[in-house]
């Protein structure tokens, strides 16, 4: 009859012990994990404790601060705007959309010399470069040479998908909306006969991405051949094809477009433009003088309250111009410094009952 | 099979009104032909076919399905109950959303990804509980019985699943019901069987039952072919005590259907050696399943809590959306006009409205932020309880050796609940108790007889186990820890015998010896049986054995003894006699012994009664005494049989025949009797020691081997007679002429028997010492005997207090001797009582207190009821752990408070309400003079507490006890009816206000609906959440009620493990569940949850920063990857390891420090405060970690993915290192999943941003990383975020923990501060100088010792007697007083005067003492003089009669009594006893008894 009880208590859920088998018991093993007693570091924090902590990251964050501001104070940097919005600026008259081409000359000066390679920038303002149907509005396939993509584009470029209908090459509101303002910048010598300066087009892109995510379609040698039954954006004066004379920068590898193509995170973003190398170590790439800056204005951005910016600027080991950070690093580690005192004070005053916290126990 | 008796082809009216009503079930043999077939052999194979499909219609057959699913349901119904939480639906419907081009935000099949990862992880949990629950019913569902065959007509082997109604089944001894039976035959002579019901009910006794009248006469076997009958019984319902209906015969006659008659599955045979039943209901139509209501799905408190919270995620998220929403239309009509480069147009080149923009954007906002509502969050609680229910199963020290099993979790989701218990409703037998009860001391005659040697034995049985026992600091005197203490491992030796044989064939034959025993007799372990008699009591018994055995045929035998012996011989045969025990034979398991004399063998005939009974009428002179037989056979079927008619005539008959003398009919028994003896003695005696006794209660058991252990064993019992076997006198067989069974209300049980050596009728009277005392025959205090007698009485008196204070069980033994003519009229109105129609139960009570009276007192015993291992240490750390107690026992009172007292759940210097109601109007009343008292009690104590200084502080924490923060707030006894009546809906509020106020509430007497109704009206009604504790089937109800439901397993019945969302193999397990597992579930997981919220709003307010940089376009700067896997992934781990292993506090503090629950309970750590702190912060630290990557890179050339993969950087090692401040411990896995989090998701971005040049649009990430690795600024952003964001939250830490640490936090500090001190008393943390301190058990002992002393002076002044109280000497106070009166403090003023009256008594202003006056109140049903008698046990005579008038015109009492203040500690508290005996002198019997029922709570 002790078989209904055994087969009652595994019904229970109880392991089936068989009246044969080996002393086994269910007692669990004595483990320091199954036992929850593993080695633990138990931090304990209270004043005492932590008010190292915020010393520690005081005395590490305020020469790193300063070490940033420092470097950030060294870089030049000059900005221009060009937008033309003031009466006053020479580009005024390229507000109007009746004139095209529009050409205008900003003269500026640069104080100092700019030393080492110069970064020439563009800069626009509130350009929403970010917003979610623009972002999306691209065909990566396309821009990556596929033929098919080249002639059939992806249904996010719509409605710049297709012109009449032909594919657009590139498609997309991006592309469509490419920058094509030509910058040129002029030393105004002594003897007033302005200097152009070399800027140079190529080593602005992400390498990655004018070797590998772009491409252009396959075909033959000639360029326009290879984008034969597309048509060119919509914006666009030229085709894709004619970007640019050199063939190592025309059509999807052209540099200024791969650069357009990286859509930027914030609606007041600067876009490499051109590269000013550093010609020899005696001579500043900038020499400190008067510059004129030639606009060739095709880029409505007034009727959005945007603005144009040219921004020349040299680098260092942490990039371009950028004050916040070190200032934060020096905010952040003063913070972190007070708080480390004020705990201090309270760990003096609390300390004494803790302590009579300890004995009471 | 059922046959509605409204066939399709013979229309019956009556059965189709039947059917209509659907009352009544009708049930046939299923051997017959179907009653519609006209040819019986084509109609068997038709009813056998119609008898299935009608099976399959109409009943239930026997098969057990438990499960939800089938292999082909699981999909769907799965789904579908997946998709009945809202989280799941949410979940999908946004990934839905997503292939909504218009909206969508991401890739839509990626979306999906999550949901169906988590659907997928539920849908497998499921499955795989579906199919243990299938494992489980296939096991039960193929056990086997015996169930006659038709075509083999005999019994065959059949599964359970395979019985139906109709079918006759036999089973034999020991085997367990699988269907609710019919008793039809048993092969006991007496139609009798018996059944055990443990796995109903939890009790382990036998309960009688019979066979259906009618067939019990049979006398061949019975024949299942030749059933014809017809039954008609009741629709199943779930009245375990309750079955009504009735066979008819062919020849149309009827018989009654009782619960006697049916066999419950699930009970065991046991006793008897066959029975054969038909079944009546099968599978989940038995009233076994009908109980058992499935499982509620339980929703754990702080699941609930985060489920709020989660809704505020939800209105957060749309307003987030809105407000994006909004902004976006507006940007929309900003710049649509203005020809910006920017702007794209529809797909068909027309513009947006800016109202569609902005309903898109906020659909897809939607998408974006649902982030907010972790979706991760449930993956991971499953996660982390699955883990924790890993590790509570896994501890060492919730494993119970003895019985080889350790804790179970059954329920998965509800283990934080443990540490937010509030009530704990416990069982007591089986749970606080191990339903075994063990002689201890004994008074005979005054002499106290201490059985030192018994008490040593019980201690070795202690020892054996002691070594293996770790060592848990007791509380306590040492007095009392003896008493506990000794009895607690005994059953360890037990059960270790009981398991381990059972599982090792090799085992010791002695272990499996006892094995078998323990597994076949109920309350009988070695501990239990082997009593070792106390030297110079054995020697007294053996003394007045041989003297008797030398004079035993001379006349006035008794009287060559002195009168203390005779005493003790009358005490150790009122010991073996007056009880119920069925004595068993080990060799036949369970089987009676019968030793058939001749004349012995069932009553047939009323000719059979006369002759037999006769002779002794003739000698009494007496003429009823025959008619004794009918009370005799309706005593032995239970009282429910109605006197039928024909028993009434033969009352008729008998008297008309006992009126004229008859005397030829002579042979009595006895000489009969004394031959057979010599020879049977021998082979009786070899199997003497292997007698095993069943009973009713253990304590009548603990009796019986007591009395064996002093050669006075009891042989055999039958109906009519008793034998006692005795060393010298040999075997003696007393007539049993009647037994008044147990009652509640008489607390008391006796047996009327001719003695068969001086043929004097005998009343032997065991009972609660409170009412016994009272019966004793007055003694004059003129004679000498009469003062001796006295002096016996006071003295018993003193030992009985002894006993009560070390918390024994006492009863009375006492005896009458009857003369014949006594006993004849008395016989004579009983038997009128019996048969009278209407209130016959009444008749029959003060019939039985005729009877009772003028006892002479014997002696008293001493029974220990043993309390589980550490149940006093268990309940004393709960409560300091602030959890509320409940006893919910269906034990009859004195047990009840006696075990209380001994576990210490009532304190001896507390008050108790007792609340005994016997009407609706009375309970109502009650408990308004409770609670008058209770909140008069409140208010006097308001200015004390001032006074006292300790006031402020807990008076405003601790909700559940605020109202109540006196120091020793009353505990409350109810009673079972009183209970119903309190848990009417117009009274529960009342109960429920006046059982919050007591430290500790018992409920008598109380089924198991009552148990479960309390629970549920706890729960509903004070929020509170509750604990049920239980083991037996009566339990099950009240488990699944509760909040938790915890199950005793290792006791014999498992439906309550069943039921139970825990099973703990003892009750002292629940310390460690509840104290350390309960705190460290419910701290970690709230952290975790608190946890998720953070990440998830700091992640969403992220993005929803960036909404402001994007002209509110629900543009992300996240990787869409980034985004969906981040918390799936990457943010995962670290949190799921903190959630399973942090340690807030120590182990061994916790346990320590059982205060430190009440964080658990007060919901500290997760409250709707810190939710909003934590969102607050979250807010913060979102902002931080968007604004410094926002300005460092502001007017850059960095690109959309490129800035936001830094942003997801900061924002995982921010999450890291906010992980790392909140967590406690950081154990090697902590380091390891930290490291490995970040890793993983430099790994992944690495790979993933290498892995395709042009896939992943519109993100694009190709290089991304890569490119980040060799900025500069990305490695200064990262470093310095996170610290930013971090810092206040840090800095908030450190001076909380310095400034106002919490409860825990200083419990940290401490044991980090003093190693060796953690396992210092708890007193030093409830007085911690914080605010917060929840200490209230030791601040409000504190507060006690302060305000006695404060209210001293004022007894002073106002009553000169208080003076004496406050010294410690004791004084009662008993006041009767009506209850019409409206406020405690005018009733006590109205009575004064007549309460006062006893010399004595005091009357004392309530305003005096409060708190140590008892209340005990009571209330009289329709017959007062009765029920006012037996209401209350230490009620005084003299008061009684004082308030006489008011108590029969107002129907109830109510009676204040004092226990002395002893415990207040300035005086001995071992001392209580000796002061009585003085002051009882002048008062008599009733006074004294009054003072040892509150001496003995002076202990």
């Amino acid at each position: 009859m002790a078989m209904n009880y055994n087969a009652k208590d595994e019904v229970d859920g109880g392991p089936p012990c068989a009246p044969g088998g080996t002393a086994k018991t269910r007692r669990p093993d004595n483990t320091a994990f199954k036992q929850q007693r593993l080695p633990a570091w138990q931090p304990i924090l209270t004043a005492g404790t932590v008010l190292p902590i915020f010393f520690i990251i005081g005395l590490i964050f305020i020469p790193i601060g300063i070490g940033i501001f420092v470097t950030s104070n060294n870089i030049r940097e000059i900005e221009i705007d060009y937008t033309g919005t003031e009466p006053s600026s020479p580009c005024n008259k390229c507000l109007s959309p009746d004139v095209t081409p529009c050409f205008c000359t900003i003269n500026f000066t640069l104080e100092k010399s700019f030393e080492g390679n110069v970064f020439m920038y563009y800069g626009l303002s509130n350009f929403y470069q970010n917003h979610r149907r623009y972002v999306k509005s691209r065909d990566d396939s396309q821009l990556n040479g596929d033929s098919s993509a080249l002639l059939n584009p992806s249904k996010e470029c719509e409605p710049y998908r297709r012109n009449e209908d032909k594919p657009i090459a590139p498609c997309g509101a991006i592309a469509n909306s490419m920058f094509n303002d030509t910058l040129e910048l002029f030393l105004i010598g002594n003897d007033s006969y302005p200097i152009p300066i070399a800027l140079k087009k190529k080593g602005i892109a992400w390498w990655t991405d004018k070797n590998v995510k772009f491409r252009n379609p396959p075909g033959g040698d000639n360029l326009e051949e290879r984008f034969k039954g597309t048509t060119k954006p919509v914006n666009w004066l030229k085709p894709v094809y004619m970007l640019d004379s050199d063939p190592d920068n025309n059509g999807f590898i052209n540099e200024d477009f791969i650069v357009w193509m990286r859509t930027a995170a914030l609606p007041t973003f600067r876009k490499l433009y051109r590269l000013i190398e550093r010609k020899n170590d005696l001579h500043p790439t900038l020499p400190a003088g008067r510059y004129s800056l030639n606009v060739t204005y095709n880029y409505p951005v007034h009727y959005f309250d945007g603005r144009k910016r040219m921004i020349l600027s040299t680098i260092s080991w942490m990039g371009g111009k950028n004050p916040f950070l070190g200032i934060a690093y020096i905010a952040v580690g003063s913070i972190s410094f007070l708080l480390g005192v004020v705990l201090l004070v309270i760990n003096h005053k609390y300390r004494n009952s803790s302590n009579t916290a300890d004995i009471t126990i | 099979m059922e046959r509605e008796p409204a066939g399709t082809e013979e229309p019956r009216p009556p059965g189709r009104r039947r059917r209509r009503e659907g009352r009544t079930r009708t049930v046939r043999s299923n051997l017959l032909p179907p009653p519609g077939a006209e040819d019986p052999a084509a109609g068997a194979a038709k009813g056998e076919r119609r008898r299935r499909r009608g099976c399959a219609q109409h009943l239930a057959d026997n098969r057990l399905k438990t499960t939800k699913y089938t292999l082909l349901s699981f999909l769907p119904k799965n789904l579908f109950e997946q998709f009945h939480r809202p989280a799941n639906v949410y979940f999908v419907f946004i990934a839905l959303l997503n292939f909504v081009p218009a909206v969508n935000a991401f890739q839509p099949g990626l979306a999906l990804a999550p949901v169906l990862f988590i659907l997928a992880i539920t849908a497998f949990r499921d499955l795989w509980e579906d199919y243990s629950r299938h494992r489980s019913d296939h096991k039960i569902n193929h056990l086997g019985c015996l169930v006659f065959s038709r075509e083999e007509k005999k019994y065959v082997n059949r599964f359970w699943k395979e019985i139906h109604v109709g079918d006759f089944v036999r089973l034999r001894c020991n085997e367990i019901f699988p269907a609710d039976i019919l008793l039809l035959s048993s092969s006991d002579p007496d139609g009798l069987c018996h059944i055990e019901t443990a796995n109903l009910d939890g009790e382990t006794n036998l309960k009688r039952r019979q066979v259906v009248r009618g067939f019990s006469e049979l006398v061949s076997e019975f024949n299942p072919l030749t059933f014809t009958s017809v039954i008609e019984c009741e629709k199943p319902n779930n009245d375990l005590s309750r079955f009504r209906g009735c066979i008819i015969h062919d020849n149309g006659k009827k018989a009654g259907l009782y619960k006697e008659n049916l066999l419950l599955r699930g009970c065991t045979l046991r006793n008897t050696d066959a029975v054969v039943g038909i079944v009546i209901y099968a599978g989940h139509e038995t009233k076994a399943l009908l109980n058992n209501s499935g499982p509620r799905y339980k929703r754990s408190k702080l699941e609930r809590q985060m489920n709020c919270d989660v809704l505020w995620c939800v209105l957060l998220l749309v307003c987030m959306s809105l407000f994006s929403a909004v902004g976006h239309g507006l940007w929309i009509w900003r710049y649509q006009e203005k020809k910006s480069l920017f702007y794209v147009p529809k797909s068909d080149g027309s513009s947006l409205s800016p109202v569609t923009a902005a309903v898109y954007s906020f659909l897809t906002m939607i998408i974006v932020l649902q982030v907010l509502i972790p979706i991760s969050l449930y993956v991971s609680i499953e996660i982390v309880k699955a883990c924790q229910v890993y590790f509570i199963n896994q501890d060492m020290q919730l494993y119970d050796e003895e019985t080889d099993s350790q804790l179970q979790c059954r329920a998965l989701n509800i283990t934080e609940d443990l540490g937010q218990i509030q009530y704990i409703f416990s069982d007591k037998t089986g749970t606080l108790t191990e339903n075994k009860m063990v002689f201890r001391r004994c008074t005979v005659s005054g002499v106290e007889y201490s059985h030192d040697a018994n008490a040593q034995r019980l201690a070795r049985y202690q020892e054996a186990d002691s070594e293996e026992e770790e060592v848990v600091p007791r509380g306590g005197s040492v007095s009392q820890r003896g008493s506990i203490g000794s009895h607690q491992s005994v059953r360890v030796v037990h059960r270790t015998q009981s398991t381990k044989s059972h599982r090792r064939t090799g085992s010791r034959a002695e272990a499996k010896r006892a094995s078998m025993l323990s597994k076949h007799t109920a309350f009988s372990s070695p501990m239990e049986k082997d009593i070792t008699p106390d030297p110079k009591l054995l020697e007294k018994v053996s003394e007045c054995d041989k003297s008797l055995a030398v004079a035993r045929h001379q006349e006035h035998l008794l009287a060559h003894l002195s009168p203390e012996l005779s005493d003790v011989f009358d005490f150790f045969i009122a010991l073996t006699i007056c009880n119920t025990v069925v004595v068993t034979s080990p060799d036949q398991p369970r089987t009676k012994v019968r030793v058939r004399f001749e004349l012995k063998s069932p009553v047939k005939t009323i000719e059979d009664f006369l002759r037999r009974f006769t002779p002794s009428c003739l000698t009494s002179g007496c003429s009823s005494i025959g008619s004794l037989a009918a009370n005799k056979s309706s005593h032995k079927l239970g009282s429910s049989f109605p006197s039928t008619p024909s028993s009434d005539g033969m009352l008729l008959r008998l008297e008309e025949r006992l009126g004229q003398p008859t005397s030829a009919i002579a042979s009595n028994s006895y000489s009969s009797q004394a031959d057979n003896w010599a020879s049977e003695l021998a082979q009786e005696q070899e199997s003497e020691r292997e007698l095993r006794y069943e009973a009713e209660s253990p304590d009548e058991a603990a009796l019986v081997y007591a009395a064996r252990a002093y050669n006075c064993v009891l042989v055999e019992r039958l109906h009519d007679q008793v034998s006692v076997e005795l060393p010298h006198l040999g075997r003696l067989t007393f007539e049993l002429l009647h037994t008044l069974g147990f009652d509640s209300v008489r607390k008391r049980m006796s047996v009327v028997i001719r003695h068969p050596l001086t043929d004097e009728i005998n009343v032997y009277t065991k009972g609660a010492d409170s009412v016994v005392m009272d019966l004793l025959q007055p003694c004059s205090s003129v004679d000498a005997r009469g003062r001796h007698q006295k002096k016996i009485r006071s003295k018993t008196q003193n030992y009985l207090n002894l006993y009560a204070a070390e918390g024994l069980r006492t009863l009375c033994i006492a005896k009458r001797v009857l003369s014949k003519e006594e006993y004849a009229c008395w016989l004579q109105s009983h038997l009128e009582a019996e048969s009278s129609l209407e209130n016959s139960e009444e008749l029959l009570f003060q019939s039985a207190i005729r009877l009772e009276t003028n006892l002479h007192l014997l002696g008293a015993t001493g029974i220990e009821d043993r309390l589980q291992d550490g149940v006093p240490e268990t309940i004393s750390k709960l409560r300091q752990a602030g959890l509320q107690i409940w006893v919910l026992t269906g034990d009859k009172q004195e047990t009840a408070v006696n075990i209380a007292y001994a576990c210490k759940l009532l304190d001896h210097d507390e008050e108790v309400i007792t609340l005994n109601a016997t009407s609706q109007e009375a309970c109502a009343a009650l408990l308004d003079q409770c609670l008058r008292y209770v909140q008069s009690r409140g208010l006097q104590r308001a200015p004390e507490k001032t006074k006292g200084k300790v006031s402020m502080r807990f008076s405003s924490l601790c909700p559940p006890s605020a109202s109540t923060a006196s120091g020793r707030r009353p505990s409350l006894v109810i009673d079972g009816r009183s209970l119903a009546y309190a848990l009417e809906k117009n009274l529960e509020d009342k109960f429920l206000f006046l059982a919050k106020q007591c430290r500790s509430v018992l409920c008598c007497r109380s089924t198991p609906l009552q148990k479960s109704m309390v629970v549920k009206l706890v729960r509903s009604k004070l929020k509170a959440m509750t604990l049920a504790i239980g083991d037996g089937a009566n339990d099950v109800s009240m488990i699944q009620v509760a909040d938790v439901g915890v199950g005793i397993s290792g006791q014999e019945g498992m439906q309550a493990v069943m039921a139970s969302d825990f099973a703990v193999p003892k009750f002292r397990y629940l310390e460690r569940l509840l104290i350390l597992h309960g705190h460290w579930c419910y701290s970690r997981l709230a952290n975790m949850v608190l946890y998720f919220f953070y990440k998830n709003t700091m992640f969403v307010g992220l993005l929803f920063w960036f909404q402001f940089f994007c002209g509110f376009s629900a543009s992300a700067m996240i990787d869409q990857w980034y985004l969906i896997f981040f918390n799936l992934l990457f943010s995962s781990l670290p949190p799921l390891v903190t959630g399973v292993l942090d340690r807030d506090v120590p182990a061994n503090v916790l346990l320590t420090n059982p205060q430190l629950y009440k964080s658990g309970q007060n919901m500290e750590e997760y409250r709707p405060r810190t939710f909003w702190f934590n969102m607050a912060d979250a807010t913060f630290q979102s902002l931080v970690c968007f604004s410094i990557p926002y300005l460092a890179y502001y007017d850059s050339n960095v690109d959309l993915f490129t800035w936001g993969t830094p942003i997801v950087t900061i924002a995982l090692l921010t999450f890291l290192l906010h992980l790392g401040i909140e967590t406690k411990t950081w154990t090697w896995l902590n380091w390891i999943t930290c490291g490995f989090s970040v890793l993983l998701f430099f790994t992944v971005a690495l790979i993933y941003n290498a892995s395709c040049a042009t896939c992943y649009p519109p993100s694009n990430p190709y290089w991304t990383m890569q490119a980040l690795l060799g900025d500069p600024v990305f490695y200064l952003t990262c470093l310095m975020t996170p610290v930013a964001a971090l810092l206040p939250r840090l800095f908030f830490r450190s001076l909380q923990g310095s400034v106002f640490p919490t409860q825990l936090q200083l419990a940290r500090q401490l044991t980090r501060k003093s190693p060796r001190r953690c396992s210092a008393p708890k007193e030093t943390f409830a007085q911690g100088r914080l605010p917060k301190d929840s200490g209230t058990e030791h601040s409000s002992g504190r507060t006690v010792k302060t305000s006695v002393p404060l209210s001293q002076p004022s007894w002073h002044t106002q009553q000169p007697v208080c003076s004496l109280e406050a010294s410690g000497e004791p004084s009662t106070v008993d006041m009767s007083m009506p209850l019409r009166e409206h406020t405690l403090l005018e009733g006590l003023s109205a009575l004064s005067p007549m309460s006062s009256a006893p010399g004595e008594a005091v009357l004392r202003s309530p305003g005096g003492c409060p708190e140590e006056s008892k209340v005990r109140a009571a209330s009289t049903g329709r017959v007062t003089p009765l029920s006012s008698l037996f209401s209350l046990p230490t009620f005084s005579l003299l008061n009684w009669i004082s308030s006489w008038s008011l108590v029969s015109r107002l129907g109830s009492v109510l009676q204040f009594s004092r226990t002395e203040q002893l415990a207040d500690g300035q005086a001995g508290r071992g001392v209580p006893v000796q002061p009585h005996s003085g002051r009882s002198g002048l008062q008599g019997p009733d006074h004294r008894l009054l003072i040892g029922a509150s001496s003995r709570r002076s202990q």
